[in-house]
């Protein structure tokens, strides 16, 4: 395995990808000579858009997998999840990657970048979300290299990790809960501005929870897609095991919901029929409801349909609402309405054709999904309990 | 106590001397506008206007009066935009003026995030979409002039004295005397409450919803919201870390880990 060298199939699939990267960097370089104004739809009304709201908030929720299975695996050692434990590491990891990318190409004046890092706004929320989604990519890297080292020899290096590892591991879930919420957080400050059914005190919880519920069901989803497209038998044992704690988890999330409602007395703007209570019960009957059911009825959950479809509900369903959190429940009180400009999409579609093809290329390249006989005997082995 | 400004919305009578007063005093340009059938123009404030006039006609038929209404950043007690920024590109200073520091002290900082036009209740921050390397661009309380102790310049502009420059306490005396003494206004200081309050403050004779200010505001201050939740940072990293650490080595497994290295291998790129 280690004497093999470097490897990229080239697919058609994959030179479309490719074009798409180079006309979102082509974009993003004329984004950065001629100004925001120039190529995006942002403005006065909207200042924060597709790039913040989809390709920021989405990304880091989507890359939740990464700190919940590290959780799962490396702090309660439940491992039977293990083989799963890397890809959802790697995924993490691109997705924080977009989001730097994503933030870099949003602030107006990029080559100021790094000046929260030296002048302490500390009483903003911000100044919280950026420290530690610096960090944590700064850890997913280093954790990485635990992985990198097994192929790109250097055994001094590695050791030196090997050592860090237990510090970065334990950090590598207090940040990511920290920021995941105050992601939420950054929304308190629109007091008046985001629609009640979405504003509550208690949205870093609910941001911070969800990110954590819809680990699971990125990691069945991607994993999924990942056996398809290299033909390999989907890891289901596991991806039904994991349907207990998502399940609990939006149980709670729902219920903490409706008293969060209650309490404010907003309750029963959920029915007043207007455009933000529909998109509110669609958020919570169809992405929160449904998949509840779903995971618990047992010949739903068992087959791979099943839990595919319900996990992939849970996924697009955190993006509604991140959605209707900067968008929607915004929407009201700006007045105006915003749609992204074909260069802000085009940018935000290369972005993510760079995280396929990176995916891609390090799947195939280092040692990440579990070996094949692995994954013939899945059952068996996981039933016996694996390597207790 | 610092200074701020009443504004008697019933004696302004929609001449735009304070918006033609502070683009010549801040050297602002003028963009020309398109003829939008509104009376208001500007319809809204940009980087390049800090202030306007809106208009609104408001009662019934004889009864109709038009109702002039100047606006720009409030500069709030304890500002939002001062809390939301990350490098700290806002203050508040003594005299009352909330400055936006790059343009005002000659520093930095900004990033251009625009965190701050989300956070600003009033929608006050603009930012220069046009430029390369935009600033956020905002009524400064003519800073520089209340440092040489003269009044902001569109206070010195106004013909009818719908403006007063003054302290913010003696202002709110002001204020409720004029509306004690005369039962035509509204019953309301708009600023003496509205999120912690702020240095720019309104009476009217019209009520408040009909003039398009935001009415239900929270009385609470905006940073204080935000603290409310930030302040249990330290103890989240701490507590969460420390229990996880226990954690970790509790369920350690007996058996000595697994090979990881022998488990996973890179996928074959086969069709
Ligand atoms: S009105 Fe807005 S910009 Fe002005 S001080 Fe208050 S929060 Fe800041
Ligand atoms: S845009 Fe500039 S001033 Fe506004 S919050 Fe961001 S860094 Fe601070």
């Amino acid at each position: 395995m280690y004497g093999r060298n470097w490897s990229f199939r080239i697919t058609w699939f994959r030179i479309l990808l490719i074009l798409f990267v180079l006309g979102a960097v082509a974009a993003a370089l004329y984004r950065f000579i001629y100004g925001l104004g120039a190529v995006t739809n942002l403005n006065n009304d909207w200042p924060w858009g597709l790039w913040i709201g989809f390709d920021l908030l989405c990304g880091i929720a989507l890359a939740g997998g990464g700190f919940s299975t590290a959780l799962i695996v490396h702090v309660l050692h439940k491992d039977k999840y293990l083989p799963i434990a890397r890809a959802a590491l790697l995924t993490s990891l691109l997705g924080y990657i977009i989001s730097l990318v994503s933030l870099f190409l949003d602030i107006g004046r990029w080559f100021n970048f790094w000046r929260p890092f030296f002048y302490w706004g500390f009483h903003s929320v911000l100044f919280e979300v950026f420290w530690c989604i610096a960090l944590y990519t700064t850890i997913q890297v280093l954790e990485f290299g635990d992985i990198f080292f097994e192929k790109v020899k250097f055994p001094a290096l590695k050791k030196i990790l090997g050592y860090m590892m237990t510090p970065l591991l334990i950090l590598g879930i207090v940040l990511p809960s920290l920021h995941q919420s105050s992601l939420g957080s950054l929304y308190i400050v629109a007091v008046d501005k985001l629609y009640p059914l979405w504003w509550s005190m208690l949205i870093p919880f609910f941001f911070v929870w969800s990110a954590f519920f819809l680990g699971p069901a990125m990691v069945t989803v991607e994993g999924t897609l990942a056996a398809k497209a290299y033909g390999r038998n989907p890891e289901l044992p596991v991806f039904q095991s994991m349907t207990k704690v998502t399940m609990w988890m939006m149980i709670i999330y729902f219920i903490v919901k409706m008293i969060d409602l209650n309490y404010r007395g907003v309750f029963g703007m959920a029915f007043n029929g207007s455009h933000e209570s529909n998109m509110f019960l669609i958020e919570m009957i169809v992405f929160i409801l449904l998949p509840i059911f779903m995971y618990a009825i047992p010949s739903i959950r068992t087959r791979l349909w099943g839990v595919v479809t319900a996990s992939l509900l849970v996924v697009v369903g955190v993006v509604f609402n991140r959605m209707n959190v900067v968008f929607t429940g915004m929407a009201k009180s700006v007045g105006s309405s915003y749609f992204p400009s074909i260069w802000e999409l085009l940018i935000t579609i290369g972005m993510w054709s760079f995280l396929a093809l990176a995916y891609l290329f390090i799947v195939e390249n280092f040692s990440i999904l579990p070996k094949e006989e692995h994954t013939h005997t899945t059952t068996r082995i996981y039933d016996t309990g694996f390597h207790a | 106590m610092s200074n701020g400004v009443l504004v008697d919305i019933s004696k302004c009578i929609g001449c735009r001397s304070c918006v033609t007063a502070c683009k010549t005093w801040n050297d602002l340009p003028v963009k020309t506008s398109q003829n939008t059938n509104q009376w208001d123009a500007p319809v809204d404030l940009d980087s390049d206007t800090w202030t306007r006039i809106s208009c609104h006609i408001v009662g019934e038929g004889n009864q109709r009066k038009w109702r002039f209404v100047k606006r720009q950043c409030m500069h709030c007690n304890e500002p939002a935009c001062e809390s939301a920024c990350f490098t700290h590109s806002f203050e508040k200073t003594e005299e009352g003026a909330v400055i936006y520091k790059p343009t005002e002290l000659d520093k930095d900082y900004c990033v251009g995030c625009r965190y701050c036009m989300i956070a600003c209740p009033f929608n006050i921050p603009k930012f220069q979409y046009e430029k390369t390397f935009p600033y956020v661009q905002k009524c400064r309380f003519c800073y520089d002039r209340l440092l040489e102790n003269e009044r902001p310049a569109c206070i010195t502009a106004c013909p009818t004295g719908a403006l007063k420059y003054g302290n913010q306490e003696e202002l709110l005396a002001e204020a409720r005397q004029r509306i004690n003494s005369n039962p035509g206004y509204v019953n309301q200081i708009y600023g003496e409450k509205e999120y912690g309050g702020t240095s720019w403050m309104y009476i009217s004779d019209v009520p408040f919803e009909q003039l398009g200010f935001r009415t239900n505001a929270t009385q609470k201050s905006i940073p204080s919201y935000t603290w409310d939740v930030l302040k249990w940072t330290p103890y989240i990293f701490v507590g969460w870390g420390a229990l996880l650490t226990a954690m970790r080595f509790f369920t350690k497994p007996k058996e000595e880990g697994h090979n990881e290295a022998e488990m996973y291998a890179p996928v074959d790129p086969k069709e």
